[in-house]
């Protein structure tokens, strides 16, 4: 049991609770602090795996910006509680076991089939490299990304202001 | 040295996780934080894979998922809000007409 | 002992690091708080707090236990988990930004092993910090909400909502500072800064070639004040305004530690802010031989503070102060004793430079805070918006056109 497995183990075992607890919970915001956990482990999965820049980036813009979003809009909307539903009771006696099954085939599946590919270089990868990558030979998606933010920007703007009714 | 597989068996159980979440949640705004559990999942599953195969594609891959899902956040947050303000409600079997 | 210490890096030489900063830190958090009552109140012409020990200097103390002692009350129907988590966020996110910051060059050896002068040297150091800056909104917006009652909740999204329009401008403004050093690492960035201009002139990045970052500077301190919810920017938390904002509903000690939070956001603010733009732990004075005599200058001060307290201490008033103030001044002697000795002075060249710059930082908080009015909210948002933010790009733009046009 090196120290990287046991990190691993850690911060999978935080990943997988924070998923869990999202479906769980009964309050929205309470599911909006599993997911800020899930994100914040997932961070220092990237860091395990010698990502740092993405990291950084990941609880910044992830867990700093996205989250806040969702975290102010459940605080502006009072989101209530999670309602009763009306759909049938074997929804839910036999859809949560088959989902379960359906989890883990698909892990079962997907570990059985890369079992033999070479573990991840865990040397942290240098900002520059990555840098030099990304405004060189993706610099054309990069500005059309800076597009696509200015897109969303002017649609959130529009589509959530308040018509004065004149 | 953690094995790849450990990585992308993690990634498909927080992927399925959030297709749960997806089906199983009646709250909007829950089912939006699902999606964006889903996405996470795929970025850590670009990470190893870019890592395992020494190629620096898969994490500029991770910056644009970052972007897209943040674009796509404000948006849909700001569909939510004409949602609650329109119907009055945030749970999903309730806008399930059209017209009201 | 040494290969105990080679085996055991972590519990070695990281463990007395952690412990010996956390020491300093809280001590400095919390005469922090004495240090700007007593300045705001010298602003105000009063004398601030002077009867619990000398010169008040046990108030911190006395504040302490009354936090201690006062009844913890939670309010009805408030979200149980979110009202704990939110305090402990705040400080724990607030004290884990320490950790990055270099406090001097050499490197000092415990047994036999040589670490740098910081608990850590991350390569991307700066990422870091911003990245536990963007996540302490979440202590403020998870106090208003949790408090369930509206003055709190009003507060909570007025300062979550500033905090976050801020930190725009303030990690754009140093990315004028990165592309000078060309590194993350707060280390690297300290040495990038070495040198003189002509030789008198430190080339601390204010005034570094190609561009100097006056402008950048000005943009950081004012978004850092913001960001750290401090006067003029606290509209959130003034009492005059929104009864007390975000921590209204928060009694004894989960009001302390909002507030040991919001004191120690300064403390990472003014380290950052001497780190980026004022050279850090470079002595403002030349190295060369000629400028020898400015390595005794820690022993000067200490030695000049020393003697004060010990002439001004023996005719203080009670008695306690008449024992106190000049044993101060006594221990004050020895440090400065200490500072004069070969092995001391070399070491002590840097933290010593730094801290004093963080001194001079902090004080310009409390002046800031004693001197100006407040920001009305919608002036606040569109100071940050409308003028901050553009000047930030602004600055980056200029600072990347320097840099071409010089080939750097």
């Amino acid at each position: 049991m090196t120290p990287q497995i046991a990190v691993f183990i850690v911060l999978a075992s935080v990943a997988v609770a924070g998923a869990v607890s999202l479906i769980l919970q009964r309050e929205p915001i309470h599911s909006a602090l599993s997911l800020i956990t899930v994100m914040v482990a997932l961070a220092g999965l990237y860091l395990l795996l010698g990502a740092e820049f993405v990291a950084a980036v990941q609880i910044i813009v992830y867990g700093g910006a996205i989250m806040v979003l969702f975290v102010f809009t459940i605080m502006l909307l009072n989101a209530g509680l999670e309602e009763r539903t009306n759909v049938s009771r074997m929804a839910h006696f036999v859809g949560v076991p088959l989902a379960i099954v359906f989890l883990i085939e698909v892990a079962y599946g997907i570990g059985r089939a890369t079992m033999h590919m070479a573990p991840p270089v865990a040397s942290p990868v240098s900002t520059r490299d990555l840098s030099n990558l990304l405004f060189r030979e993706y610099v054309f998606p990069f500005e059309l990304t800076s597009f696509l933010i200015l897109i969303a920007l002017l649609g959130a703007l529009v589509l959530a202001r308040r018509e004065d009714s004149n | 040295m953690v094995p790849t597989s450990y990585f992308l068996v993690l990634s498909a159980v927080l992927f399925g996780l959030g297709v749960i979440a997806f089906i199983f949640k009646r709250n909007i705004i829950t089912i939006f934080m699902s999606i964006e559990l889903m996405l996470n999942a795929v970025n850590l599953a670009f990470i190893t894979f870019s890592r395992a195969l020494g190629q620096l594609q898969g994490q500029v891959f991770v910056f644009f998922v970052i972007v897209v899902a943040a674009a796509e956040a404000a948006v849909g947050l700001a569909i939510i809000i004409l949602i609650h303000r329109n119907r009055g409600t945030l749970n999903v079997e309730r806008v399930d007409t059209l017209k009201d | 002992m040494n290969e105990f210490a080679a085996q055991h890096p972590i519990l070695v030489v990281a463990l007395p690091k952690i412990i010996v900063v956390l020491f300093v830190l809280l001590t400095a958090l919390a005469y922090l708080t004495w240090f700007e009552r007593k300045v705001v109140a010298h602003i105000q012409a009063r004398w601030g707090p002077y009867r619990v020990g000398p010169h008040g200097l046990l108030q911190p103390l006395a504040d302490g236990v009354k936090f201690l002692f006062k009844e913890d009350v939670t309010p009805a129907g408030a979200d149980k988990f979110a009202y704990f988590l939110a305090p402990f966020l705040a400080l724990a996110l607030a004290i884990t930004s320490i950790a990055v910051i270099p406090f001097g060059p050499k490197e000092i050896t415990i047994f036999g092993q040589a670490t740098p002068l910081a608990i850590t040297n991350l390569n991307i150091g700066l990422l870091i910090l911003f990245a536990i800056t963007s996540m302490s909104v979440y202590g403020v917006a998870l106090a208003g909400w949790s408090s369930n009652s509206k003055y709190p909740l009003l507060g909570g999204l007025r300062s979550s909502a500033q905090m976050v329009s801020y930190e725009l401008a303030l990690t754009v403004s140093v990315v004028g500072v990165i592309l000078m050093a060309g590194t993350f690492n707060l280390s690297e960035i300290v040495n990038a800064q070495q040198g003189f201009h002509w030789g008198f002139l430190p080339r601390w990045n204010l005034v570094n070639w190609p561009f100097p970052q006056v402008l950048g500077f000005l943009l950081f301190f004012t978004s850092a004040v913001a960001e750290t919810n401090r006067a003029p920017f606290d509209l959130a938390e003034a009492e005059s305004e929104l009864v007390a904002g975000f921590h209204t509903e928060y009694a004894s000690f989960k009001f302390a530690m909002f507030f040991m939070a919001e004191y120690s956001s300064m403390i990472t603010v003014s380290c950052l802010a001497t780190i980026l733009f004022f050279g850090g732990w470079l002595s403002p004075f030349p190295q060369t031989p000629f400028w020898a005599w400015t390595h005794y200058i820690p022993t000067v001060v200490f030695g000049v503070a020393g003697l004060a307290l010990i002439i001004h201490g023996v005719r203080y008033r009670t008695a306690f102060g008449r024992v106190v103030l000049p044993a101060m001044g006594l221990a004050l002697c020895v440090l400065a004793f200490l500072c004069s000795r070969g092995g001391v002075i070399e070491i002590i060249q840097g933290p010593f430079w730094f801290l004093l710059k963080i001194a001079i930082f902090l004080f310009i908080y409390v002046w800031v805070r004693g001197t100006l009015p407040r920001f009305r909210y919608d002036q606040l948002m569109g100071f940050g918006w409308k003028v901050l933010l553009p000047l930030s790009i602004l600055n980056v733009v200029i600072t990347s056109l320097a840099i071409v046009w010089t080939g750097r």
